[in-house]
């Protein structure tokens, strides 16, 4: 292999992936972010040193398939108790700040 | 004789002979909660009336001849990421701080099928992410060996509240070593199925393709009993699997003559402290001395295991932990403006700074241009790994190992160096990787008086040969009780 | 405009698809019913809640994409799409991405008599995300997730159609193919289908597609055909002026019928999709798909056919009747319960026809029953009520699908057969009326049509007009 690039973490994509993320770090969090992502990323290249160019990407160790339910009504109304955790609700519904006119 | 000091399974015999009442196995273990927790802190909820209330109802149900499993009555404690309907699931995370999940996870349901008596909600990492179980929202747990240092994690609580008699068993999960790694540094056993073997649904995901319940106990003999209750063929979980045998507890077997053990090499280089090792290869020693034929070979591959797994884990933790927004349940933040500004200052407040680095790290994982360089390539890693397994179970009945390079750490020392803090978890990731069982039990102490733990992994479902093994090398030695829990000795 | 262009486009179309349960739980699909009242810990994306797939989802996606040409994946598996939005509790999509289950289809289409193949790129099978409400007391959203986890199927077709024209009859075709296999209703005004126009404008020659956008929102033919007329000007004004077209995404506003840029900063659209690990891989073999194929209900054109010798109707009948499956299926339903092919025929393509068309009304929103079509055919061959009336009692069988025995006998709308009752009036008639007998007499045949109408006024018209002509001639 040959000589392995360290990782630069720009601060636009600390903004961008805070943004996919929905995280909002301060300063210091994202200096911190930056240098841990950095040194993650350099360790995470160690991957590089296998050639893995005819493997087939594993999802799952095992060969379980074709899980299926049948189409059959099985839950009732369970409205109360699904509200029960919503930190707003109204009129049967969990509430959010608006999104839509 | 102190009740606290059985096993679960003792204890159960003895409730089933009416020389024990639950209510009374239940105060016996509220009086050590009350006694050791405060420096502990092993849980985060604790329903101490809850117990008793449903200690009379199991006794009830015992004396009908309802209940009849090795179990019933005996008091358990569950890893608070594990959802149990009306009682308080936190993660460990302010996010989850007021959350009362509507249904019960299927693995304790089938504790609670079998007559457990649940005490409370074990004290973890943040969402299973950590190995020390600092990174709790509700204060750091003690090791009961030694309270200067860490229980290991992220099971911590399951694995001291039983090393502290503050229940007989617990269950924990494990996504890259979180039963095994706390059962070591704590001085207890316990086993990370395999993948399948235990349904997921209602465990409060991290890493969905390695995430997997599993019991932590005083001995092998009750976490193949646990285990024996929890394994089901759900379906509610379509990563569930129907079992051709789960009669664990038919391997608790005093004979390892003839069983093959293979020794990684690779498991032994750098990084091992001299103590773990020589323990470890002394155990490995005494079950060649009860006739099992010990070999060292070279698995491969064991260095690339934790860069795999930290792509793996942290890119589906950071999918699905996308679920905690502050809409539908859990903590959402007073002042925001607008509902981007909400999702943000939500999880920015409600997660701790570890969760945050997984979720960011995943994310930049996923992201378009890096998903092939990263994701694919470490699923790649990992059918490699996997590969490098099954070669192995190809010679090997058992892989034997340590659990952890080392033994507990001190409080405060390993959260600041991330990479550091991961490669304690070398020896039990891979196990995760490749969907294996795998067990931890003590094997020594060194010279601080802190427990090792011994690893055996087997081939997928073929957790017998490893309770096997560990019964075996078991029977050699006495369980070790910490002194703090010795009954007023401290 | 200098320049000739020519218009390109794809369409994204999402088809609900009519199971009794949803994709991942078995909450119930039916639509309306108070919010949340059919949720559960997996479709509201509860802590530790698992999707298990309903098997009749992937049997429903292959049967669609048996019958528009695609090849089957054999081994298809899901994928999340990840994005922040309150309907959609896990804050992620399952999808397909890697491996959708059907690719590389193709349907013909007729417009003014040319025909062409629309490709499809492709059909995946996703889940369909909650509801959200503006409650206005509190400028608030509120978040229903009823139909959070409702199986869908989102149809990917290649740029191949160039005109509003086209894409309309590639959007009719493909409804009616679903309709038939009865995998959806394909409802555009109740949502069960939408669809995206992905839109492209380039000059007449140019060998390179131009920049497209995507257009969502368009919940009717009309509003398809407008939003793609608006945004072909758009992006014309905008290459005229020297200005790029910018690839986005874009909501259509049918009431002021201009489409507007959906984009924010927090919209980063980098969907991070991969493989979802609590699904497992489904597996199609060979003896699956034929299984699927065995149950594969009649075609259109095998219908057509069947039609064509069955039954004695024109083949321009048979092509409207068949050309839905709604339509089709009434006309069975009242052939079976004893009605003539040809009288049922008739109904549906002139009465039905024309009603539908007054009401702006689709075929898909006829009401009634083949029961009432047939009782009210009944009355009709027995005489029981003339042409005029049985007009009328249909109009109410339209509306409100009424019982016509029922209706006739309450409203006394019986044609009335006694003779000498009806005698009776029409020699009261001719003794009131002797300018008409004196017309008729002196030979204007034409007069005798006034005495039948008074006859008819005075019976209310519940007589028998050929039975009144009968009477009259015999007094006169």
């Amino acid at each position: 292999m040959g000589l392995r690039m360290a990782n630069v973490i720009s601060d636009d994509i600390i903004e961008y992936v805070g943004i996919l993320a929905k995280l909002e770090l301060n300063q210091e969090e994202k200096e911190q972010a930056k240098k841990d992502m950095e040194s993650m990323l350099d360790y995470i290249d160690k991957l590089n040193e296998l050639d893995t160019e005819d493997v087939i990407p594993m999802s799952h160790t095992f060969s379980v398939h074709n899980v299926f339910r049948e189409d059959v009504v099985t839950n009732g109304d369970d409205r109360e108790n699904m509200l029960s955790n919503a930190p707003e609700q109204k009129d049967g519904a969990y509430q959010v700040p608006k999104t839509v006119e | 004789m102190e009740l606290t000091s059985l096993t679960a399974v003792e204890l159960g015999k003895k409730i089933k002979a009416k020389e024990v009442s639950v209510l009374e196995a239940t105060e016996a273990v509220i009086a050590q909660i009350e006694k050791l927790e405060g420096n502990l802190n092993c849980y985060v909820t604790l329903d101490k009336e809850g117990a008793r209330k449903r200690a009379l109802e199991v006794q009830e149900k015992i004396d009908a001849g309802e209940l009849t499993g090795p179990l019933a009555g005996v008091p358990v404690a569950i890893k608070d990421n594990m959802c149990t309907k009306g009682m308080l699931t936190t993660c460990s995370s302010k996010i989850l701080s007021n959350f009362n999940p509507t249904y019960t996870a299927e693995a304790v349901k089938n504790l609670e099928d079998a007559g457990a008596v649940i005490i409370g909600k074990t004290n973890m990492d943040e969402f299973a992410m950590g190995s020390t179980t600092e990174t709790s929202y509700y204060g750091i747990t003690k090791n009961p060996w030694n309270e200067n240092h860490v229980p290991g994690g992220s099971s911590g609580g399951s694995a001291a509240a039983v090393a502290a008699e503050e229940c007989f068993y617990a269950l924990g999960s494990d996504t890259g070593g979180s039963i095994r790694q706390p059962a070591s540094f704590c001085g207890v056993t316990g086993i990370k199925p395999t993948y399948g073997t235990v349904s997921r649904y209602g465990l409060i995901a991290y890493g969905s393709s390695l995430d997997q319940i599993g019991p932590l106990a005083k001995d092998v003999t009750d976490c193949a009993t646990v285990l024996e209750i929890i394994s089901s063929h759900d379906k509610k979980d379509s990563t569930s699997v129907e079992l051709k045998e789960k009669d664990f507890t038919s391997a608790l077997v005093d004979d390892v003559k003839g069983m093959k053990i293979g020794i990684p090499r690779d498991y032994f280089g750098d990084g091992l402290d001299k103590e773990v090792k020589e323990a470890v290869l002394n155990a490995a020693k005494v079950l060649e001395e009860k006739g099992a034929i010990v070999e060292e070979f070279d698995l491969n591959l064991v260095e690339y295991a934790i860069p795999a797994y930290y792509v793996i884990a942290a890119a589906e933790a950071s999918s699905n932990l996308e679920r905690f927004d502050g809409v539908k349940y859990g903590y959402r933040t007073k002042d925001f403006d607008g509902l981007h500004s909400m999702y943000k200052k939500t999880r920015s407040e409600g997660f701790g700074s570890e969760v945050k680095r997984r979720i960011m790290l995943g994310s930049f994982v996923l992201s378009s241009g890096y998903y092939d360089a990263y994701y694919v390539k470490a699923l790649k890693v990992k059918a490699l790994i996997k590969q490098a397994f099954d070669k192995a179970f190809e010679k090997y009945d058992v892989i034997l190992g340590p659990t952890a390079p080392t033994t507990a750490l001190e409080v405060g020392k390993s959260l600041s160096d991330p990479i550091k803090m991961y490669l304690g978890d070398i020896y039990t990731v891979s196990v995760n990787l490749a969907g294996l069982p795998g067990i931890s039990l003590p094997c020594g102490k060194d010279s601080k008086g802190l427990p090792i733990g011994l690893q055996l992994i087997g081939n997928a479902f073929e957790e017998k040969k490893i309770i096997r093994t560990a019964y075996a090398f078991e029977q050699t030695r006495a369980y070790e009780r910490p002194e703090m829990v010795k009954g007023g000795e401290k | 405009m200098s320049k000739a262009y020519e218009t390109v486009i794809g369409l994204e179309v999402h088809v609900e698809l009519s199971t009794k349960t949803k994709i991942f739980c078995g909450c119930s699909t039916e639509f309306g019913g108070a919010p949340n009242t059919h949720t559960c810990p997996v479709c509201s994306g509860m802590p530790g809640s698992l999707p298990v797939l309903n098997k009749a989802v992937v049997e429903k996606a292959i049967a669609v994409g048996l019958a528009t040409n695609c090849s089957i994946t054999r081994n298809c598996k899901f994928d999340r799409k990840n994005y922040f939005y309150p309907d959609n509790p896990q804050n992620y999509q399952i999808s397909q991405l890697y491996y959708p289950i059907c690719r590389d289809g193709k349907i013909e289409i007729n417009v003014n008599g040319e025909k062409k193949y629309v490709r499809i790129h492709e059909i995946h099978m996703e889940e369909d995300a909650g509801k959200l409400v503006h409650d206005s007391w509190d400028d608030s959203t509120l978040v229903d997730f009823n139909r959070s986890g409702v199986p869908l199927i989102e149809i990917v077709s290649e740029p191949d159609m160039r005109s509003a024209d086209e894409v309309i009859a590639y959007l009719e075709k493909l409804r009616m193919i679903i309709q038939y296999l009865g995998a959806s209703d394909c409802k555009l005004n109740e949502g069960s289908m939408r669809a995206d126009v992905n839109l492209s404008v380039r000059e007449v020659g140019a060998k390179e597609f131009g920049t497209r956008t995507e257009t969502k929102n368009l919940n009717s033919f009309k509003a398809i055909a407008r939003a793609i007329e608006a945004e072909r000007e758009r992006q014309i004004d905008l290459l005229e002026e020297g200005k790029p077209v910018i690839q986005e995404t874009r909501r259509w506003d049918d009431n002021k019928e201009c489409s507007y840029a959906m984009r924010s900063k927090e919209d980063a659209q980098d969907y991070r999709y991969f493989p979802d690990p609590d699904l497992v891989p489904i597996i199609i073999s060979e003896e699956w798909l034929e299984e699927v194929k065995r149950r594969q209900p009649e075609l259109r054109d095998e219908k057509k056919e069947r039609y064509q010798k069955e039954f004695d109707i024109p083949e321009y009948d048979i092509d409207i009747i068949t050309s839905s499956k709604r339509m089709a299926d009434l006309f069975e339903e009242t052939i079976e319960l004893g009605a003539a092919p040809k009288k049922v025929s008739n109904w549906l393509m002139v009465e039905t026809m024309r009603l539908l068309k007054e009401n702006e009304m689709e075929v898909e929103d006829i009401k009634f029953s083949a029961d009432n079509l047939a009782k009210l055919i009944a009355l009709t061959e027995s005489k029981a009520i003339n042409s005029t009336v049985a007009k009328e009692v249909f109009e109410k069988v339209f509306y409100d699908n009424i019982d016509p025995e029922k209706y006739v006998e309450e409203h006394g709308l019986k044609t009335v057969n006694d003779e000498g009752a009806l005698r009776k009036v029409i020699e009261d008639v001719v003794a009131n009326n002797p300018q008409s007998v004196e017309d008729y007499r002196s030979g204007k045949e034409k007069a005798i049509g006034f005495l039948v109408g008074q006859t008819m006024k005075a019976m209310k018209g519940k007589a028998d007009p050929s039975m009144i002509n009968q009477i009259l001639k015999e007094i006169l």
